[in-house]
């Protein structure tokens, strides 16, 4: 079921001209409401009547995380404090923290995206869904919860936590939806095994995981322990919360509500926008928010983004999984390189999620060489040299494809990877810069 | 019919083969026989030994990434030519060898060889046809 038809099945045309109406207000509603913003925009020498349409989005200046911590606490507001109906606060690891705002209207359109979400994970109207992420000052839970709210689904607020109560509830109510952390799901599996209870016998048959990365193998791993149909959830407190953008149940990619939260893949370094498919960050505008809204924030995140339409009738653009972080990324020979596009390679070859590390030198008047360490354990070894010269090539050439420059490949023995608390060590950058 | 033969990763180190040839002298367990290849960055020990469990669960301790692979042992007339029969014998059977080796002992007046097949059980098939010996881990002695 699509929960907002109209919109999410919107002609590419219909959907443009939206989004253009609706950027035209949006700068015009911050230039004249938030000093900050009023300030960026002079200082790029780019005025509201400069924007005409949603092709013009990249002459304005973008927003960073750093924005949002020096402009705490209301700097970025663009209402008055008290139209704002809801606070979050997000503890930051430096600094200030980030503080989000929500008005009345905020929280309506927060109930929207969640209803669609929800919907593009599979829920039904009946359903019962068990929210198991955190309610508080973090958005996972409320967030949930006004969209279960929305669609009219029985809810068990749950929060996180108390794993033992977490799967009584289950066995007594029969929730078939479960929204948590995809960690927090498989350490509930170990629980129930503990507590003699079989998890393919639970009742959860939908779950809708965020909040962290999770990689396809972590997918397989949850849908097989619980018999169940994992999704994948996107978002960000500072541009919503959750219900950002959202698998829909065939799994190609994040439907990203672009309706309300205009995305752009850039070039990290550049910031000008990449071809269709390739990786970049995320950037999202935020075209209808009231109480903060964005323009062109950095979400740090790499993903890539496809409009090509999808089997399931929604004609939002979809983004893969996250990819890495821009805070990650390493240039080489002008090429950007996340340490995640290696992982992905390995993780296609047999399976496997070997560790990995990237040597990063370069030698004086030459080219920066770049040497990837793969150890070399049970399942990938074989006692055939030409079984693993051919492992050595194809790791070689799968990865040369994705960074389209030359590596070296070397196969290593386990644990020689330097490892710092339990982590391998996944880049190491020799050059003298 | 099979042997089991422990396969070892090696990457090229000074001292690397000793570390681990030790590791199994210290726990008591002997190489029957044994061969390396290599590549300009690592190298793959392969050998037959007495205690070949006992083997993978010391390296698996050591996180020496090893693993066990069937072989074939076959009895090589020791006179000028033996080889040549056997392997014509497997070329005759459309069988490919991917490597062999030699026991380090003898054990009679045959020589004993270690063959690698992609299809130890074809393999085994055609030997035995031909009248050649295929001995087993239990016909090895001291193993
Ligand atoms: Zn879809």
């Amino acid at each position: 079921m699509i929960w907002n038809e109209k919109i999410e099945t919107m002609p590419l045309e219909d959907l443009k001209n939206l989004q253009s109406d609706r950027l035209v207000k949006l700068v015009r509603y911050v230039y004249d409401r938030c000093p900050v913003y009023r300030k960026k925009f002079e200082e790029a020498g780019v005025s509201p009547s400069d924007i005409r349409s949603i092709d013009d989005i990249a002459k304005l200046p973008f927003t960073t995380k750093l924005d949002m911590r020096d402009n705490y606490p209301y700097g970025l507001f663009s209402a008055p404090r008290e139209e704002v109906v809801e606070i979050h606060v997000s503890s930051g690891t430096t600094g200030n923290p980030t503080l989000v705002g929500y008005t009345r209207e905020d929280i309506k359109l927060w109930s929207e995206v969640m209803a669609r979400a929800l919907c593009c994970a599979g829920a039904k109207p009946d359903d019962i869904i068990q929210i198991a992420y955190g309610y508080g000052l973090f958005t996972g839970g409320l967030g949930f919860h006004y969209g279960a709210l929305e669609m009219g689904l029985t809810i068990i607020p749950t929060s996180s936590g108390q794993t033992k109560r977490q799967l009584k509830i289950m066995q007594d109510f029969q929730p078939r939806i479960l929204a948590c952390t995809p960690s927090y799901c498989l350490y509930m599996a170990e629980e129930a095994k503990e507590m003699g209870l079989d998890p393919r016998k639970g009742s959860w048959r939908i779950g809708i995981f965020g909040a962290e990365p999770w990689s396809e193998a972590i997918r397989k791993e949850i849908e097989e322990t619980w018999n169940m149909t994992a999704t994948d959830i996107y978002g960000l407190s500072e541009i919503i919360g959750p219900g950002v953008s959202q698998e829909c149940t065939y799994k190609e990619g994040l439907h990203l509500f672009s309706d309300v939260f205009y995305p752009e893949i850039i070039d990290p370094e550049t910031g000008k926008h990449v071809p269709e498919g390739q990786d970049g960050e995320l950037v999202i505008t935020t075209l209808t928010k009231q109480a903060i809204p964005l323009i062109r924030y950095r979400t740090r995140d790499i993903v890539s983004m496809t409009t090509a339409p999808c089997r399931c009738g929604r004609t939002s653009p979809r983004t893969s999984k996250i990819k890495g972080r821009t805070d990650d990324m390493i240039v080489v020979r002008g090429i950007n390189v996340f340490p995640s596009q290696i992982e992905h390679v390995l993780l296609g070859i047999e399976g496997t999620h070997p560790h990995y590390q990237l040597v990063i030198d370069r030698q004086a008047h030459k080219l920066d060489e770049v040497e990837i360490m793969v150890e070399v354990d049970e399942r990938i070894f074989s006692d055939e040299i030409k079984q693993m010269r051919a492992l050595e090539q194809k790791i070689k050439k799968e990865i040369e494809a994705v960074l389209s420059i030359g590596v070296k490949v070397k196969l290593v023995e386990p644990k020689t990877i330097q490892r710092s608390e339990g982590k391998a060590k996944r880049v190491v950058d020799k050059r003298v810069l | 019919m099979k042997i089991r033969q422990i396969s070892v990763f090696l990457e090229n180190r000074k001292g690397r083969l000793y570390e681990v040839c030790s590791l199994l002298g210290q726990a008591g367990i002997n190489i029957r026989a044994l061969t390396i290849a290599e590549t300009e960055s690592f190298g793959v020990l392969r050998m037959v030994v007495n205690k070949p469990d006992e083997a993978i669960s010391l390296f698996r301790k050591h996180n020496i990434t090893a693993n066990l692979t069937d072989v074939v042992a076959v009895e090589v007339p020791d006179r000028p030519g033996g080889l040549a029969e056997v392997l014509k014998v497997l070329s005759d059977g459309n069988i490919n060898v991917e490597y062999m080796y030699a026991f380090v002992e003898k054990f009679s007046e045959k020589a004993l060889l270690v063959f690698r097949f992609d299809d130890p059980s074809g393999a085994h098939r055609v030997l035995t046809s031909a009248g050649v010996t295929v001995l087993t881990e239990k016909d090895l002695p001291n193993l």
